[in-house]
């Protein structure tokens, strides 16, 4: 039907011919271009993943005789055996070094679940509580103090962190689980956010409300919590995001072990991944190995985004921040 | 919502009495008089608190910890940049900026840290932080605007496909949701052995010679385009989620009267989706400036030497401006030295930003 239409616009076939020739070039061009950033996007992920299960040897062959290694072969000419194994992901869990130190990912990954967890629920009490008062309530001095709030958020966080490092020295808050909780748990932005979509809430159902009886907590968390659900979701979903990827400030404040629960190792996942490179106590010599590290870090976000996409996306073209 | 219909509740019958009165000041009124009656009824013994302290009350959480790890570090950082030979001890009660200051501000001659401009001309002067500015620069200057070409021309082309174009939207969004460091750490395999390696093989495709890409030995400008390459993988999801938005809300009639004038492709792009496009690439220039200004974990994850480690032999190769901070940090005498360079870093910050923002005034159309 379509082209039965743009038929009429054109004088001649030729003329036709030529405007189509155009158009299919240009869709061919189109997806050429898109196809090779699609590559060049992919092909760390490909690596990774093909790379995490190679049996060492057969790896190390390929990489000394220039081999292209992304889709080899079962069997490799270069060495006995099986070329792909499962003993990388084994030594992620179980490795121990020369000097008795030990690599336990599965250790990170308490640690880490636990912090986001506990953040997570820490920024949403703070945030939805602070955006209530700022939304709802009339106070006082609420016109400055959210400007001040605001002004802020220009200021880069590592001016903050000079103070903040000295603080936890202080408090005796090194290598405990509050100083990764606590110090960076109120957002700014997050609260910003949420009073945008609490402001967005008609003032009639806040009266009503009132009519029925309802006081202003009860009103928050029957009315304006459930309506405002999509954006907490949001906010919970990059919280938790942001937890699982944070590596400047834990490895500033918790690299040891903690001081109450004996030889309990604070790394997070992104800082026991660094401690797997760097060769001197607890690092691994075989690349594979190290790559079965990043591909244990990158699992769980994997699983994570494919379930919540729509939130991720929307969330960050608003927000613009990674941990 | 048929149940609603025929059993009207009481909210309802009420919302309805105030919304067939006239006036806003009428309206107020009688919600005022239900509501007095209703609190009469019902709420005489029970106390009420007042708006603001109830304000107040939902704000304790987040303004106790606001004001402890932002408010106060801001003004201690800031205070710590003008004292000289400031030693932060930690744990004894001297070691607070702000107390010295006050101890210094009260008796100058008897107090051990004077205040002065000494941390911001010995950071001024400092090599590292010179070289680290200039790497820093470089990578700015290099790695942001190929960005942001290159996810224009992708959102423009994405935005022109009809299928297939929500399975590359994920794809390019999938770098987005990794761990930096983790990624960081594929792109240092990739890019590892000075012989073999899988980017020195495909580079072998081309009949290239294998090159060292991020050894101690390695070209300083080889270890650069490791960098930017890195960048871009890095920072194209974003830039790509914002302008598609963008895009789809320029109105479609513009391209229709284009084409219809007969304009090309290159036309269109430059005339319509540009200008109208600017609002969103005033925010991401200036966002993505800011936040290459501030790199760090990226390229310390591609040495895998640690935190405090930017490759070369000397670990200091391509130190960042943040890098730079937190090293010296680290040295309790030199942190009025980190506080003056993250003030340097605040200065640039906010310089950048005025200036996108005075440049923009004739060029963005909102």
């Amino acid at each position: 039907m379509a082209n039965r239409d743009t038929e009429q616009y054109f004088a001649t076939p030729q003329q036709m011919r030529r405007y189509k020739a155009r158009v299919i070039t240009g869709h061919v061009l189109s997806y050429v271009f898109l196809s090779l950033v699609g590559l060049f996007i992919v092909t760390p992920f490909i690596f990774m993943i093909v790379t995490s299960f190679r049996n060492p040897d057969a790896y190390n062959y390929d990489n000394i005789n220039s081999v292209f290694n992304l889709f080899p072969s079962w069997w490799n000419e270069g060495i006995d055996g099986p070329n792909y194994t499962l003993n990388n992901y084994a030594a992620i869990f179980t490795y121990k070094s020369a000097t008795g130190r030990t690599i336990n990912f599965a250790l990170y990954y308490l640690n880490t679940l636990y912090v986001a967890i506990c953040s997570t629920l820490f920024t949403l009490i703070t945030t939805i509580l602070a955006s209530f008062a700022f939304a709802r309530c009339e106070f006082k001095g609420k016109n400055l103090l959210f400007t001040v709030l605001l002004a802020t958020m220009m200021v880069p966080g590592e001016m903050m962190v000079i103070t903040n490092y000295q603080t936890v020295q202080a408090l005796n808050w090194a290598n405990t689980f509050a100083s990764l909780i606590f110090v960076h748990g109120v957002s700014v932005f997050y609260i910003f956010y949420l009073r945008q979509t609490f402001s967005s809430i008609p003032n009639e159902l806040f009266l009503a409300a009132k009519v029925d009886g309802y006081g202003h907590f009860r009103y928050l968390f029957r009315v304006m919590i459930p309506i405002a659900m999509p954006t907490i979701m949001t906010i919970a979903i990059l919280s938790l995001m942001g937890a699982w990827n944070a590596y400047i400030w834990p490895n500033l404040v918790a690299s040891g072990t903690n001081p109450i629960i004996k030889n309990w190792s604070m790394l997070l996942v992104s800082n026991g991944l660094m401690s797997l490179f760097t060769n001197s106590e607890t690092g691994v010599s075989e690349d594979t190995v190290r790559i079965a590290g990043s591909v244990i870090v990158t699992a769980p976000l994997f699983v994570f985004f494919l379930i919540f996409r729509k939130y991720i996306m929307r969330g960050v073209s608003r927000s613009g921040i990674k941990g | 919502m048929a149940e609603v219909a025929k059993k009207p509740s009481k909210l309802a019958t009420e919302l309805r009495y105030l919304r067939a009165k006239p006036s806003a000041e009428q309206r107020e009124q009688s919600t005022q008089d239900i509501l007095k009656m209703k609190l009469g009824v019902k709420r005489t013994s029970r106390f009420q608190l007042g708006e603001s302290a109830k304000a107040w009350i939902a704000l304790i959480p987040a303004m106790f910890f606001l004001i402890v790890f932002m408010i106060y570090p801001i003004l201690n950082t800031f205070i710590m940049s003008f004292m000289e030979n400031f030693t932060f001890v930690g744990g004894s009660g001297s070691s607070f900026a702000i107390t010295n200051y006050i101890a210094a501000l009260n008796n100058p001659r008897t107090t051990d840290p004077s205040i002065g401009l000494g941390n911001y001309l010995s950071v001024l002067k400092d090599s590292e932080f010179q070289q680290s500015l200039l790497n820093t620069a470089l990578m700015v200057i290099v790695s942001v605007p190929l960005t942001i070409l290159i996810a224009l021309l992708l959102a423009v082309v994405l935005n022109s496909i009809k299928p297939l174009r929500s399975f590359f939207q994920t794809v390019f969004f999938l770098p987005y949701v990794t761990n930096t460091i983790a990624l960081g750490m594929v792109f240092r395999v990739i890019f590892s052995s000075s012989s073999g390696g899988l980017f020195n093989t495909m580079l072998g495709w081309f009949g290239l010679s294998p090159q060292a890409w991020l050894t101690a030995s390695a070209n300083r400008w080889n270890m650069f385009f490791v960098i930017v390459v890195y960048a871009i993988w890095n920072g194209l999801a974003f830039k790509i989620l914002v302008f598609q938005s963008g895009l789809a809300s320029i109105d479609k009639q513009y391209y229709d009267a284009a084409k219809i004038d007969g304009a090309n492709r290159a036309t269109i792009f430059r005339r319509i989706t540009v200008p109208l496009l600017s609002p969103e690439l005033l925010y991401i220039t200036i966002t993505s400036f800011i936040g290459s200004f501030k790199a760090y974990t990226q390229v310390i994850s591609l040495y895998g030497g640690g935190a405090y480690n930017f490759g070369g032999s000397t670990g200091k190769e391509w130190e960042t401006v943040v890098g730079y901070i937190y090293s010296v940090m680290q040295d309790p005498s030199k942190v009025g030295r980190a506080a003056a360079g993250s003030f340097v870093l605040l200065a640039i910050i906010l310089l950048i930003t005025l200036v996108q923002m005075v440049v923009s005034k004739r060029r963005v159309h909102f």
